[in-house]
């Protein structure tokens, strides 16, 4: 009997009412300010960077507001999304990790396929291709 | 004159009276038949008053039963036009060689080709196994609808409307003559300059928006609506592999709507994705589908190993070997299949490295795939198997599914895909494992679970007749195919100058024709048994001695499914509640809440395919027009908050009872 | 796990059937099922983006990013996204407070926000096609309008849903089916400021860096 209580308990059960309509707690002023307040940060440093030139190396300047654009985007997802780990019974949290492996692969699948096609296949250089256009 | 020609534009477009193609003989006749048969079904209808109850009990109806049985019908009407085109190519084949140029001119046997593929894929297979999928999950966690009943409802007449353009196009216009997946630089539009790719672009985005909403329904349907005790452990196989194929279509279809958006606006606005100037490149097309094209091939094939998992544990009368292994294998699938894209066009040339990378990840996925076909062989094993209908699909997929899965593995080989690439062996191949697996899975479903749906048994002797035609069929129409794509014959060719070929071709023409006898008999074993259906009736709801909920309940199922929601403690919850003498509780009913009929998703399918069709033939008034109503028609719709209403609980008392009587008659 | 099957002798007869239940609450997947749509959109962006990654250095010879885009008036761009963000999170602080008035004031204050992005993107396209740069110039164009305006379109149909949703809250005020439309577009509206992220640091400030 005790068994049969605690599957009762499990999760089927558990998701047919006490989630539906407290999920997706929406936050308070205070966490939609600090969200505010570290986006406005992390999008002011990657255009300062970008516009005033700070740092020379354009690969490093690349990288970084690349890192800032992904830190920001957790801020986002953390603040305003509200996502965490256990919010409709970590499905929510599920899916977006395995979006994010299939953007992943496709983003550098294709950058990886299409670099190596590009090269094997030798495509016209730029010049080539001013050429011709005109 | 001018100004005539000009209102004629602004009026219809594109559109001229010339684009009906009245002239070619084998329209004529195709129209003539569709006409006629067309004619003869809305007779029917009127005679017997069925419009009313059809709006009210079928378009209408978000009952995710109904839905699943119409998406089963439109999918097997559907197969009659895609196998119509089969035929016509195998015929033409058989017979083009030398100076016989046979009935087909190549700008018609271009579309038929291109018609079959897409037909078949999008047409068929989805809507089967979107059918299946929504007939039969809901049943079997206990719940009493999908997760959003009216997205339900809407999803199928989107797909329904994308079908409908295309055998728009058959009479009106052509169809694409670009390959099932419309590759550029030839779909696009310097090559294609007519309507066919249009057609074939608006079918199928118009169609994705309904297969994409039904994937998240029942995504939703299977993590929230499980029944009680039910954990992910307990689900029953099937539900697990609808899972992991929605899981798919939701993470592919939006890829293919955005790729052929962008095929759409080089055609339509001239930009330069995919096309040979201006630092387009049409590879990335073939890169860009792909990424969704192989996770669609575990869309179509994962619901089909869940129908033969489900039907194996049943007719060996044994649960089901290595459920869990089941399950991984799943889930691995479902990951592996992105990682796999790049094998349908190793020769593109990107090199050894990239090669060698996607033809292990390839020869990796058929590590669960295998390991699957060990489950079922091991369930059989010591099982007390009955050899019913469904049980000999299982068989016969088994079988031939090894078969296409090993002529896979070969093809997953880089050096041995430059040999065989784009031949006759790879058509062999796909259709191996698309018939024998994917076909073959409906099927089995369809003779599994029709029972449950009509109350009534499929007749036997037909289902076997027609079982030994498809699988002999199958064998003799595309065994051929494997030896001429050994000896280099390349697809989609409208005829061949090598006379020594051609023994080949009749052979697999003479298969085309036994799978033709195959479907003439699945046409017959319907009506035999609608016309036998009281002798075939079954009263228990549990004609196959079933093990999951979907058996506990009647058959048809009431509207509501289950009178109470039944409390699930194993993965074979219905097995177990027969073992452990469950009793049917007969008194206490409530009344119980379900969703209302509603139109919206049959207007708003309606108005989508006006805008098909405006957007194909360059109507633009009459685009924005239709443009402009879908919203109106969907934000009205968001306007209606009365959506649910309640079977009252003497109701569900009548209903109940006369359940009871008629256990008590079986 | 076999002898599961049956029930140990003179254990209770386990329940079958739930004979007191409420009824199945299918509202419960909306927000489940609204994330999952996001995700796919999520996918369509990804895609865009990969055609923008593989193409967006096939200039053909015409104007390159360098010379077309104009920071400061995406800066600009960006700071109306980024309000439009929090002044829906005051809405939904608002609606939590179930007060209708407020909650339809910072929704209008968002669709202004939303409005102005899109105007300014609007002007900025208007803008490149004076320069010459029209989506038909290269496949880098292509890519980039592709991209952005996809982006520009989502926030057009989320300001059409925002006005829908003022309606609605003012005729039938917060109740539940209007509190859980509020909550999907507040993630729809957010999931957005996500993807712009992603192109004004891939597309804009990269493109700038060359």
């Amino acid at each position: 009997m005790s068994a049969d209580a605690r599957h009762l308990t499990g999760h089927g059960q558990d998701t047919h009412d006490s989630h539906a309509h407290s999920s997706g707690g929406h936050g308070t002023v205070q966490s939609y300010m600090t969200g505010f307040v570290l986006s406005v940060i992390l999008t002011v440093i990657p255009f300062w960077l970008v516009m005033g030139n700070v740092l020379d190396n354009s690969l490093v300047t690349t990288l970084v507001i690349l890192a800032l654009g992904g830190v920001q985007m957790v801020v986002h997802v953390v603040y305003f999304l509200h996502m965490n780990t256990k919010s409709e019974g970590g499905w929510t949290f599920l899916a977006l990790i395995f979006t994010i492996m299939v953007v992943v692969i496709m983003l550098a699948g294709s950058v990886w396929v299409m670099y190596h096609l590009n090269h094997n296949m030798m495509p016209m250089d730029a010049h080539d291709v001013m050429n011709n256009a005109r | 004159m001018f100004a005539n020609l000009d209102l004629q534009q602004l009026l219809f477009g594109r559109f001229t009276i010339e684009q009906i193609p009245y002239h070619e003989p084998i329209l004529q006749a195709t129209f003539a038949g569709v006409a006629v048969v067309g004619l003869a079904v809305l007779g029917v209808i009127t005679y017997y008053r069925f419009w009313g109850p059809m709006w009210r009990d079928w378009i209408t109806s978000i009952d995710h039963k109904k839905i699943g049985i119409m998406y089963c019908i439109f999918a097997a009407v559907m197969l009659l036009r895609g196998f119509a085109d089969a035929m016509l190519m195998r015929s033409q084949q058989a017979v083009a060689f030398g100076d016989e140029q046979g009935f087909l001119p190549p700008h018609h046997y271009d579309q038929i080709f291109t018609a079959h593929g897409m037909i078949m894929i999008f047409f068929v297979a989805m809507p089967f196994v979107t059918g299946m999928m929504n007939f039969a999950v809901p049943l079997q966690i206990g719940a009493r609808d999908v997760a959003f009943p009216f997205l339900n409802n809407f999803s199928f007449w989107m797909t329904v409307a994308g079908g409908m353009l295309v055998m728009v196009s058959l009479f009106v216009g052509e169809f694409s003559r670009a390959t099932w997946l419309a590759y550029p630089p030839l779909s696009g539009a310097a090559m294609s300059p007519g309507v066919g790719v249009d057609y074939y672009i608006w079918a199928l985005q118009i169609a994705g928006i309904g297969t994409l909403l039904s994937g998240i329904n029942l995504i939703a349907t299977i993590v929230k609506m499980r029944a009680p005790g039910m954990t992910m452990m307990k689900l029953p196989i099937f539900v697990w592999s609808s899972l992991c194929t929605n899981i798919l279509i939701v993470a592919a279809f939006p890829i293919l709507t955005a790729v052929l958006a962008m095929l759409s606006l080089d055609r339509y606005v001239g930009t330069h994705f995919f096309t040979n100037d201006l630092g387009g490149n049409a590879m990335l097309y073939f890169n860009l589908i792909w990424i969704w094209g192989h996770p669609e091939v575990y869309i179509l094939i994962l619901p089909a190993f869940g129908i033969f998992s489900e039907i194996t544990s049943t007719f060996c009368g044994k649960r089901l070997f290595g459920y869990t292994s089941m399950v991984y294998a799943l889930v691995v699938i479902t990951i592996l299949a992105y990682l796999v894209w790049l094998h349908h066009f190793f020769t593109m040339g990107s090199g050894a490295d990239v090669n060698s990378f996607f033809g292990i990840t390839t020869m990796i996925i058929s590590i669960p795939t295998g390991a699957k076909i060990f489950n079922w062989m091991f369930t059989m094993y010591r099982g007390r198997i009955r050899f019913e209908v469904p049980m000999l699909w299982v068989v016969a997929f088994i079988v031939t599914f090894v078969i296409g899965g090993m002529t896979g593995v070969l093809l997953a080989v880089p050096p041995a895909d430059f040999v065989l690439h784009n031949s006759l062996f790879l058509i062999a191949h796909f259709h191996n494992v698309i018939i024998g697996g994917v076909l073959f899975g409906m099927f089995a479903g369809v003779t599994f679970w029709f029972p449950k749906a009509f109350g009534f048994k499929l007749d036997e002797f037909w289902g076997k007749v027609a079982l030994v035609f498809w699988v002999t069929g199958f064998y003799v129409a595309f065994m051929p195919l494997y030896v001429l794509g050994l000896m280099g014959v390349t697809r989609r060719m409208q005829h061949f100058d090598d006379p020594s070929l051609q023994i080949w071709f009749v052979i697999a023409a003479i298969g085309a024709v036994l799978i033709a006898c195959g479907i003439a008999s699945q046409v017959v074993m319907f009506v035999v048994s609608i016309r036998n259906r009281d002798k075939l009736r079954d009263l228990t709801g549990d004609p196959w001695g079933g093990r999951t909920l979907e058996w506990s309940t009647s058959s048809p199922p009431p509207d509501y499914n289950f009178a109470f929601t039944p409390v699930v403690h194993d993965s074979d919850a219905w097995w177990d509640m027969k073992n452990r003498g469950f009793a049917r509780p007969m008194t206490g009913y409530k009344p119980i809440h379900m969703p209302k009929n509603t139109a919206a998703g049959a207007i708003l399918a309606g108005l989508n395919f006006v805008f098909g069709i405006a957007m194909i033939w360059y109507v633009w008034w009459l685009a924005a027009l239709s443009f402009v109503a879908i919203f109106v028609v969907a934000i009205a719709h968001t306007f209606n908050y009365n959506r649910d209403y309640y079977i009252p609980a003497d109701t569900v008392s009548r209903t109940e009872g006369q359940r009871t009587r008629e256990l008590e008659m079986a | 796990m076999m002898h599961a099957e049956t029930a140990p002798p003179g254990a209770a007869a386990p329940v079958f059937y739930q004979t007191d239940e409420e009824g199945h609450h299918s509202e419960g997947s909306t927000m489940l099922g609204f994330w999952l749509y996001l995700m796919s959109d999520c996918l369509i962006f990804a895609t865009l983006f990969a055609t923008y990654g593989v193409l967006g250095r096939s200039y053909a010879a015409g104007p390159t990013p360098k010379e077309l885009f104009d920071l400061p008036g995406i800066a600009v761009n960006t700071a109306m996204l980024l309000f439009s963000s929090i002044t829906y999170g005051f809405a939904m602080l608002e609606m939590d407070r179930d007060r209708v008035k407020q909650t339809q004031i910072w929704l209008a204050v968002t669709g202004l926000f939303g409005a102005a992005f899109v105007a300014l993107e609007i002007r900025e396209f208007v803008h490149l096609f004076h320069e010459g740069a029209p989506p038909w110039r290269s496949a880098f164009l292509s890519s980039f309008y592709t991209l952005v305006s996809t982006h520009g379109l989502h926030v057009s149909m989320g300001i059409l849903w925002l006005i829908v949703l003022m309606v609605q809250v003012g005729k039938r005020g917060l109740i539940v089916e209007n509190k859980r439309r509020l909550m999907c577009l507040s993630m729809f509206w957010h999931f957005l400021d996500l993807i712009w992220i992603g192109v004004f640091t891939v597309v804009y400030l990269m493109g700038v860096l060359e």
